[in-house]
C-alpha cells in the first residue's frame, strides 16, 4: 500500500505565444519559484527534482534537462526526466507522486514545460517515414478522422464541437492565466471560423503556447504541516497501448478505460459523474469533450455529447459536473506542460484556491492527460479529505 | 557601443538527415513497393493482415511472416480536408488525407485523395492507387502519388476491414 502524499504548492506562468522575455531555464524557473513561494518553502527542503516536456525537436534542444539543473536548484540533487508524448505533464506528475508515495523522498518538486515559440510543434512531429507517405498535418490532421468515425457513430449534432469550444473560452476568461481570453465568445464566431483540418475548425483547436507549471508534492507528515490546504493525492493510474494494431478501437481506446477504471477503484469512485464535483481533461481539439466523456465513464458510449449539450459541464451553466473550469488545452496548450496544468488545476480545485473558476464546494477532482496517438494515458484522483 | 540593441535570440534552422534502418518487413514490404507491389503480412493468432507490416502483430505480441500480396484498391474507412499546405508538395489545398483500408488489409494507413469532389468524399468510399511513372518508382510508399475514387459500390461500414478479397464488389 502507497503511503498518503499531497499537493502542497502549485506554480504557473501565464500561458501565452511567445515568451520571449526568457529562456527555456527562466521560464521553469519562474514557476518553480512560484510553486515553492505557493507552498512557503525554499529550495533547501527540496529533495529531488522530476521535469518532463514533450518531444525535444518541439524546442530543436535535445535533453534540455541536462541544462535545467541550474535553474532548478538541484546541482547535487536527483533529477529524473520524464516523457510520454502529449501526456507527459501528467505522467510526470505521477512519477513524481510515486517518488514520495514509495517513500523514496519526503518532498519533490516536479515541472513541466514548453516553449512552442522556439520552433514548430507540427513540423515536428511530421518526421518523414519511407513506409508511410509524407503529409505533414500535425495533430489535427491525424485526430480529424477518428472525430469524424466519433460524430458519424454517435449521430451527435454538428455543433457540439462549437459548443465545447466557446464553453472552455469562457472558463478561460475566468482565469488570468489562460492564453486565450475571449469573454464574449459565441458559438456563431466559432463556427464561421477557418476549417482548419475539416471537421475541425481554427476555434475547435488548441492555441499554441509558452508555459511552464510546477507542483510540490509532500508526504503526509510534511503535508500536515502546509500553511495552505493540501490537495491529497487519493489515485493515481497511467496505461499504455500501441498506436497501430488490428482492431485498434481509435475513437474509445482502451488503455484510456482501463487507466480511468484503475483511478477510480483507487479513489473509491463509482459514477465518476455523481461521485467528483469537477475534472480537467486533456482536451486540444473540441470533440474530444464528448468523446472523453465517454471513454472516462460520465456518460454511456454514444452519449457523452448530452452532457456537453445540457450544460452539465458548463461553469456558466451552472453544470454539476464542470470540465475545464480553467479553460483547460483549449485555452492555453504549451504542450508538455499541459498535462500538468490538468492535474494541478484539479489540485487548486480541491484546495479551493482556484480563484474566478472555482467550482464551490469542490472536494473531489481528477486531472487527466493523453499523449502519442492517443496511446499513452495518465489520471489521478485529487481530494480536499485524506479519504 | 551603447546604441546597439541587446540581442534576445538568433534564429539557429536544423537539419536532420539520417538513414533510415528498415529492418526485415520494412526492407521486404519497401523492396517490393519499389517494384510497384504492395504486400502486408498475415498474423498467425488472430490472422488479421497488416499493411504496412512491421513484422509483428502489436495485438497479439507475434512475429508476422506470412506475406500477402494486396491489390492498389482501398476503402476509406476516415478522412480529413486539409487547408495547409503540405511544403514542397504541388498538391494544394484544401486536399484530403484519407484513412485507408487497402482490400484484404486489416488496419487502415494514411494517403492523399484527390481527383476527388472533396465534398463528396465520404466512409465506405471505394479508391484505387495512382501511381508515379515506374521509371521513378523508389523504396516508398510516395511511388503512389494519391488515391482516387473508383466506380464501385460503397464497402458498409461495418464490414470495412473485415474485407478479405480485393475487387469488392457490393
Amino acid at each position: 500500500m502507497a503511503n498518503l502524499a499531497a499537493v502542497v504548492g502549485i506554480g504557473q506562468t501565464s500561458y501565452t505565444t511567445k515568451r520571449d522575455d526568457v529562456s527555456i531555464a527562466g521560464l521553469v524557473r519562474e514557476a518553480a519559484v512560484n510553486a515553492l513561494q505557493d507552498a512557503d518553502l525554499t529550495w533547501d527542503d527540496i529533495d529531488a527534482v522530476i521535469i518532463g516536456k514533450a518531444p525535444d525537436m518541439f524546442e530543436g534542444v535535445i535533453m534540455p534537462e541536462i541544462y535545467l539543473t541550474d535553474a532548478l536548484g538541484c546541482n547535487g540533487k536527483p533529477m529524473m526526466r520524464v516523457h510520454t508524448a502529449g501526456s507527459v505533464g501528467g505522467s510526470t506528475a505521477l512519477v513524481a507522486a510515486s517518488h514520495v508515495q514509495s517513500g523514496t523522498f519526503k518532498r519533490v518538486l516536479t515541472v513541466a514545460f514548453e516553449k512552442q515559440s522556439e520552433s514548430n510543434a507540427m513540423w515536428a512531429l511530421s518526421t518523414p517515414q519511407p513506409f508511410s507517405t509524407h503529409l505533414n498535418a500535425g495533430a489535427g490532421g491525424y485526430f480529424a478522422p477518428i472525430i469524424r468515425e466519433y460524430m458519424r457513430r454517435s449521430e451527435a449534432p454538428y455543433d457540439v464541437g462549437i459548443k465545447v469550444a466557446m464553453k472552455d473560452r469562457l472558463h478561460g476568461a475566468r482565469n488570468p492565466l489562460a492564453h486565450l481570453q475571449k469573454p464574449d465568445i459565441t458559438m456563431k464566431e466559432v463556427e464561421e471560423s477557418f476549417m482548419l483540418w475539416d471537421p475541425i475548425r481554427f476555434l475547435e483547436a488548441c492555441p499554441s503556447s509558452d508555459g511552464a507549471c510546477a507542483m510540490v508534492i509532500a508526504n503526509e507528515e510534511l503535508a500536515d504541516q502546509a500553511t495552505k490546504p493540501p490537495a491529497w493525492i487519493r489515485g493515481v493510474a497511467m496505461r499504455s497501448e500501441p498506436t497501430m494494431y488490428a482492431g485498434r478501437e481509435e475513437v474509445n481506446p482502451q488503455a484510456g478505460k482501463d487507466c480511468a477504471a484503475d483511478v477510480y477503484k483507487q479513489a473509491g469512485i463509482v459514477d465518476p459523474r455523481r461521485d467528483l464535483d469537477c475534472a480537467e481533461v486533456y482536451v486540444p481539439f473540441s470533440w474530444y469533450e464528448p468523446m472523453w466523456l465517454e471513454n472516462l465513464g460520465f456518460a454511456p458510449e454514444g452519449e457523452g455529447w448530452k452532457l456537453t449539450m445540457e450544460g452539465a459541464t458548463s461553469l456558466d451553466e451552472g453544470g454539476d459536473i464542470p470540465w475545464n473550469p480553467s479553460g483547460g488545452v483549449l485555452s492555453s496548450n504549451p504542450i508538455g506542460a499541459s498535462g500538468m496544468i490538468r492535474f494541478a488545476e484539479a489540485a487548486r480545485q480541491v484546495r479551493g484556491d482556484a480563484g474566478a473558476h472555482q467550482v464551490e464546494g469542490a472536494k473531489l477532482a481528477m486531472g487527466h492527460a493523453y499523449g502519442g496517438g492517443a496511446q499513452f494515458f495518465a489520471m489521478w484522483v485529487v481530494g480536499a479529505e485524506k479519504g | 557601443m551603447s546604441e546597439q540593441e541587446p540581442i534576445t535570440g538568433i534564429e539557429a534552422p536544423i537539419y536532420l538527415k539520417y538513414n533510415f534502418t528498415a529492418g526485415a518487413a520494412p526492407a521486404r514490404f519497401l523492396s517490393q513497393v519499389k517494384r510497384g507491389v504492395l504486400t502486408g503480412q498475415r498474423c498467425p493468432l488472430c490472422e488479421q493482415v497488416y499493411f504496412p507490416p512491421r513484422g509483428s502483430c502489436a495485438a497479439c505480441g507475434v512475429p508476422t511472416q506470412e506475406e500477402v500480396v494486396l491489390a492498389d484498391k482501398a476503402t476509406v474507412e476516415s478522412f480529413t480536408i486539409v487547408a495547409i499546405p503540405i511544403p514542397n508538395n504541388p498538391i494544394k489545398p484544401p486536399y484530403i488525407i484519407a484513412n485507408l483500408v487497402a482490400d484484404g488489409a486489416n488496419l487502415s494507413f494514411i494517403h492523399l485523395m484527390s481527383e476527388c469532389v472533396n465534398e463528396d468524399v465520404h466512409i465506405g468510399q471505394r479508391v484505387q492507387a495512382v501511381w508515379k511513372p515506374a521509371e521513378e518508382w523508389d523504396y516508398a510508399m510516395d511511388n503512389i502519388r494519391y488515391f482516387k475514387p473508383i466506380d464501385e459500390p460503397d464497402v458498409p461500414v461495418d464490414r470495412i476491414g473485415k474485407i478479405s478479397v480485393a475487387g469488392w464488389e457490393g
